[in-house]
């Protein structure tokens, strides 16, 4: 779980291009025609160092639709999932329920422990 | 409050038109990412896991009721209902596209708001002790200078591209609740011999990778000489400080490697050369400011009037909050209220949207329309009647925001960890959701008392981790969570950095970890009136390793 950019461009195993859309931040993976695609599973997967830094130079040129493009170790099985808890975090969201007014902003059981 | 005068109000205004400019200009491939990315940041704009994040400002931690509705509305309408608040009197939103960026900025701006220095290499938003002009034992309201630094340090055009960041923190009062020691610069309104109110300046403090506290540079600076002094020091790191490495940038880095003395003489020989100049603050200036804080009209009221006593012995759950939350206030009568953001089992910090409606509309009703943010990431309300503080809890209970755990091990000072920053290496918020279970008890986490929990996801230490009585630093081992437990740190004015258990623990072992060191805690105390910290400080970290060791 480096941070991206401090990795290297030496890969062992299955790789992807990620980075996140510039308009929206949203994360997004290079796909075999040079496209991006919100779904990791539709990622083109990448397993020599040659092919991920000649994919990674062809996503920095795409500066106006991804920003901050970077390799990404994944499993392919045999589409990609996240190799990595940054990644699976990047790809499912934060491991926890978001906060929400609905249905309620607390657990109802709280209230029964805090009458002493 | 503050109200902002016309020049305020513009100057925000056209901050928000100059960067809808250059988010176009980005989005249209004008400028590239190299050439926007300090832009951006320059607005609290950065890039995070999943999404850009917008970093809003809350100047010295005071909002009007209209501010805070203001934060809920942006929540509302270009996030996903929420938002957190941070250590450092910020409200960040996680999920805002860039392509609304402008819209809010500009929203943001028609409620005073913005979020100008809260990112980027210059002087941040200064912050100050939440309980500001309404504690009994300040000297007077810090936030009138936090003020004064804030028209000072604004865009200021020599200090826009500082070595790194620069942190302010300035207190009022001699038990210090806004962590002045760990900042670049710390002031502390103290009085002399001779009565005069001035400055005491601590400089150098700081948390992150090089941890310090601050050292002392001066014990009584004059009131009038607070712009040239912080100058000739900004202007002396300016100068000094490093470039060649982003890790050994900060002022902390460079008193360490020069020492304070030697740059106190650097700093004092530039601020003899325009002590007296332009900068020496004078009489008409300060009045101005002065004038634009409108306090309360307090009522005359006694303390402890009759309705809050039936109420208190009446209703125990009501009881327990008050004695939790409740603090003294210097007009008899009122009280200060401490509302808690970390409901058992939710992320630290938070607040939905519909929270923060209904607190704007509590505040309105029971603390003369006005909100505080401390940066133990929960909120204040300032001017509460003690008669009203039980309809005050009920309402505030409805809403979710009684939960009666401030300063205590649920009460932790949370970053957001690997759940959204790009910088993390390991989640904080579910190792401090999992705690808050764990001690989900009140009566069980009273019993233990004070005792502050600090969370960081990884060394940049956004969570105060080194200066939690227990301080929990989330590290990286081959693709794996593994923590790092301190003991004893403080971040008062008696800071220290708390010291190592021992080796780093993983995920799934961290509560029951934490679990065994308070049950230690609770047998080596000497009395129920020693506080965890105490006991730390009493004994060493020595007798709680075997909390560690049981699970090797």
């Amino acid at each position: 779980m480096a941070h991206p950019h401090q990795q290297k461009l030496k890969i062992s195993g299955s790789v992807v291009i990620t980075a996140n859309r510039l308009a929206d931040g949203v994360v997004i993976h290079r796909t075999s025609e040079g496209q991006w695609s919100e779904n990791l599973a539709g990622a083109q997967i990448l397993l020599t160092a040659d092919e991920a830094l000649a994919a990674l130079k062809a996503a920095q040129a795409d500066g106006l639709i991804a920003v901050g493009p970077y390799v990404a170790r994944v499993e392919a099985t045999p589409t990609a999932k996240p190799g990595n808890l940054r990644e699976k975090i990047r790809t499912e969201g934060p491991t926890f329920p978001l906060p929400s007014d609905a249905p309620v902003a607390y657990l109802p059981n709280e209230v029964g422990k805090v009458a002493a | 409050m503050y109200v902002y005068d016309e020049f305020d109000r513009t100057f925000i205004a056209e901050r928000a038109a100059q960067f809808r400019d250059q988010v176009a200009r980005r989005l249209s491939g004008e400028v590239t990412e190299d050439e926007f990315k300090p832009l951006r940041l320059m607005n609290g704009v950065y890039l995070q896991l999943h999404a850009y994040m917008l970093r809003i400002a809350i100047p010295y931690g005071t909002l009007s009721s209209n501010q805070l509705r203001k934060i809920a509305e942006i929540g509302r309408v270009y996030d996903r209902g929420y938002g957190h608040f941070t250590t450092r009197q910020n409200i960040q939103f996680n999920w805002i596209k860039l392509s609304d960026m402008p819209d809010v900025l500009v929203s943001l701006a028609e409620a005073g708001l913005h979020a100008i220095q809260t990112s980027g290499n210059c002087i941040r938003n200064i912050t100050t002790d939440q309980w500001a002009g309404v504690a009994p034992d300040e000297i007077e309201d810090p936030r009138f200078w936090a003020e004064v630094l804030r028209q000072w340090s604004s865009l200021h055009p020599e200090f826009t591209f500082l070595p790194r960041k620069f942190k302010i923190a300035i207190t009022a009062a001699p038990h210090d609740r806004a962590a002045i020691k760990v900042h670049d610069v710390g002031l502390r309104l103290v009085r002399n011999d001779a009565g005069e109110v001035g400055f005491q300046v601590l400089v150098g403090g700081g948390l992150g990778r090089s941890p310090f506290i601050g050292k002392l540079l001066r014990d009584f600076l004059p009131k009038e000489h607070l712009i040239s002094y912080l100058e000739a020091i900004l202007r002396t790191y300016n100068a000094h400080g490093r470039r060649d490495n982003i890790y050994k940038a900060r002022i902390k880095i460079l008193v360490h490697e020069i020492g304070v003395e030697k740059l106190k003489a650097d700093v004092e020989k530039e601020w003899e050369r325009i002590r007296d100049g332009y900068l020496k603050l004078d009489d008409a200036f300060l009045a101005d400011i002065r004038s634009r804080f409108i306090y309360p009209a307090y009522e005359t009221l006694e303390d402890e009037p009759e309705g809050l006593k039936r109420a208190l012995a009446a209703d125990a759950r009501f009881a327990t909050w008050h004695r939790n939350s409740v603090a003294p206030h210097k007009a008899p009568g009122y009280g200060i209220v401490t509302v808690s953001l970390k409901p058992i089992g939710k992320p630290p910090g938070d607040a939905t949207s519909g929270q923060l409606d209904a607190l704007a509309d509590l505040a309105d009703t029971y603390s003369a329309g006005e909100i505080r943010v401390g940066h133990e990431q929960n909120l204040v309300l300032p001017h509460v009647r003690q008669q009203d503080l039980y309809a005050l809890w009920q309402k505030l209970d409805a809403a979710g925001l009684a939960t009666p755990n401030v300063n205590l091990i649920s009460d932790s000072i949370t970053c957001p960890g690997l759940d959204y920053c790009s910088l993390a290496n390991a989640r904080s918020i579910p190792i401090a959701t999992a705690i808050a279970e764990r001690f989900a008890d009140h009566d069980k986490a009273r019993s233990v008392g004070r005792l502050h929990l600090n969370i960081s996801g990884c060394i940049n230490a956004c969570g105060h981790h080194h200066v939690g009585h227990i301080g929990i630093l989330g590290v990286e081992k081959n693709d794996r969570e593994f923590y790092q437990i301190t003991l004893g740190g403080k971040a008062d004015e008696d800071a220290r950095f708390g010291d190592l258990l021992g080796p780093a623990i993983p995920y799934e072992e961290v509560v029951d970890t934490i679990e065994r060191i308070v049950n230690r805690y609770l047998d080596l105390r000497q009395s129920e009136t020693e506080l965890f910290v105490d006991t730390v400080k009493r004994l060493g970290v020595e007798p709680f390793k075997e909390a560690l060791h049981a699970v090797h």
